[in-house]
């Protein structure tokens, strides 16, 4: 009970479409899999998601985004944790992406893309794998 | 560490934050970070919010916050959701309620897990409002899990006690009950707009009135009612039903008065430092127990102590020849 580090991880929903049943699946497993879970819900600015990064000092942070603005959002939310000297939280994204845009996310430094076909135990285990090896 | 507490000490966010966490998991790191930071603390007023799931504390604590915020006042929220027993994960959703307060850097919101703690709080709450009051903020709003009948730490955490209730909860009879209502300085009816809730202010006011020295009519004859609590002395704080409906802001400006009044009435009549005597007196058990239990692990192998254990299970030995078998040897050298 004590001494533990728990993952802390922040689901978010950058953007303005109203579809979170995808950011509330990956919450649930993620609290299942014995991690703490901060979620913000729906219609994030890019400056609310790394408000909420650093207050709650989250290990990683995922990003749901169905409505096609993942370049500019993603773009912003890379410039602000650039700004706050957060580069080191791990980004992985989830929703609708093409596949044509998903090297150049990982260019800007998102770490994984799950797509509709992912399934959940390699979610948890891609979120293992990175906040452990952010937790030196 | 010592950087970071520096940092905290001057207000900066990210600072804050991984004091914070390291506060949270480790025994060691708190000890450390408080003792720097205590000389720093005590300035801070601490409100506390409880209440049943769903009676609408986050948004009345994001409702407060704003008004807290055009008084010129800093504002420290630490929100607090259950850890599930079965995986110690959590879901922590207090944010969802507070988008409003984004971007305000005169506010700094901190979801934190109860990690197995009962009372309403996570044991390492009163740490993390202890940096927060370090770091400046004027007022901290602490939102408890919801909380049924019992989860009463926060009353002897924070200074000023909020009690939320909404409409059609229950009948009368759960208005007189033991437990979260003693605990209320100031009782909320929230949703004042729901049907039944003028039922549910006039219950709770005869719940308060019942505890009070009155004179009442009874077949026609005067009779004295004695006062059943110490708090119905003269002078004392009147515990008051204020009526608000958060999601559309009502009420919330009285509410804050009402708040403001109470930290003047314990600073008046010297009842914050009783209340910081709690506070600490509670606080010390708990780290004292915590520090025993260490020692227990130290001076005790764990098959020793399953020895003992089984021996209990197997009736060779009642539960409290083996406690103090145990306590002989956590005293000695």
């Amino acid at each position: 009970m004590e001494g533990s580090h728990k993952p802390r991880i922040l689901i978010a929903k950058p953007g303005l479409d109203g579809h979170d049943r995808g950011a509330k699946v990956v919450a649930r497993a993620l609290r299942d899999a014995g991690m703490e879970v901060i979620y913000t819900g729906l219609r994030q600015t890019p400056e609310m998601v790394v408000e909420a990064a650093l207050q709650e000092d989250v290990d990683a942070i995922g990003l749901s985004i169905l409505s096609g603005a993942h370049m500019p959002l993603v773009a912003r939310i890379m410039e602000l944790l650039a700004e706050h000297d957060m580069l080191d939280v791990p980004v992985f994204l989830g929703g609708i992406i093409p596949n044509d845009d998903v090297p150049k996310l990982k260019e800007m430094g998102v770490k994984e893309v799950f797509g509709p076909g992912a399934s959940m135990e390699e979610i948890v285990k891609f979120i293992w794998e990175a906040v452990g090896a952010k937790a030196d | 560490m010592q950087k970071l507490i520096e940092q905290a000490l001057a207000g900066n966010q990210r600072a804050i934050a991984r004091l914070i966490t390291r506060v949270e998991n480790s025994e060691e790191m708190a000890e450390t970070a408080v003792s720097a930071l205590y000389p720093h603390t005590g300035r801070a007023h601490i409100v506390g919010i409880t209440g049943s799931p769903g009676s609408g504390k986050s948004t009345l604590v994001n409702e407060l916050a704003k008004a807290l915020r055009k008084r010129d006042q800093l504002v420290g929220i630490v929100a607090v959701d259950p850890s599930s027993p079965f995986t110690g994960g959590a879901l922590l959703g207090d944010r969802v309620r507070m988008r409003d307060l984004s971007g305000d850097k005169g506010i700094f919101i901190r979801s934190m897990a109860s990690r197995g703690s009962l009372g309403g709080l996570a044991r390492a709450t009163s740490a993390v409002i202890k940096v927060l009051d370090a770091a400046g903020y004027d007022t901290i709003l602490v939102e408890t899990v919801g909380a049924g009948q019992a989860e009463v730490d926060i009353a002897s955490t924070a200074h000023t006690t909020l009690v939320i209730e909404a409409p059609g909860m229950g009948d009368d009879i759960q208005s007189i009950k033991a437990g979260i209502l003693e605990i209320a300085d100031i009782l909320v009816v929230n949703k004042a707009d729901h049907p039944g809730a003028s039922r549910t202010v006039r219950s709770l006011k005869t719940m308060l009135q019942l505890g009070q020295g009155m004179s009442v009519r009874h077949h026609g004859r005067l009779m004295h009612v004695r006062a059943v609590s110490p708090n119905g002395n003269e002078g004392a704080w009147k515990v008051p039903v204020q009526e608000t409906v958060a999601v559309k802001g009502e009420g919330i400006e009285a509410l804050l008065d009402t708040v403001l009044a109470h930290k003047a009435h314990l600073q008046a009549t010297g009842e914050w430092l009783e209340r910081e005597k709690v506070r600490s007196r509670q606080e010390m058990e708990q780290l004292l127990q915590a520090r025993l239990m260490a020692r227990l692990e130290m001076k005790v192998p764990a098959e020793e102590q399953m020895a003992l254990i089984t021996a209990v299970a197997e009736r060779k030995i009642d539960p409290y020849t083996a406690v103090s078998q145990l306590f002989t040897l956590i005293s000695s050298h």
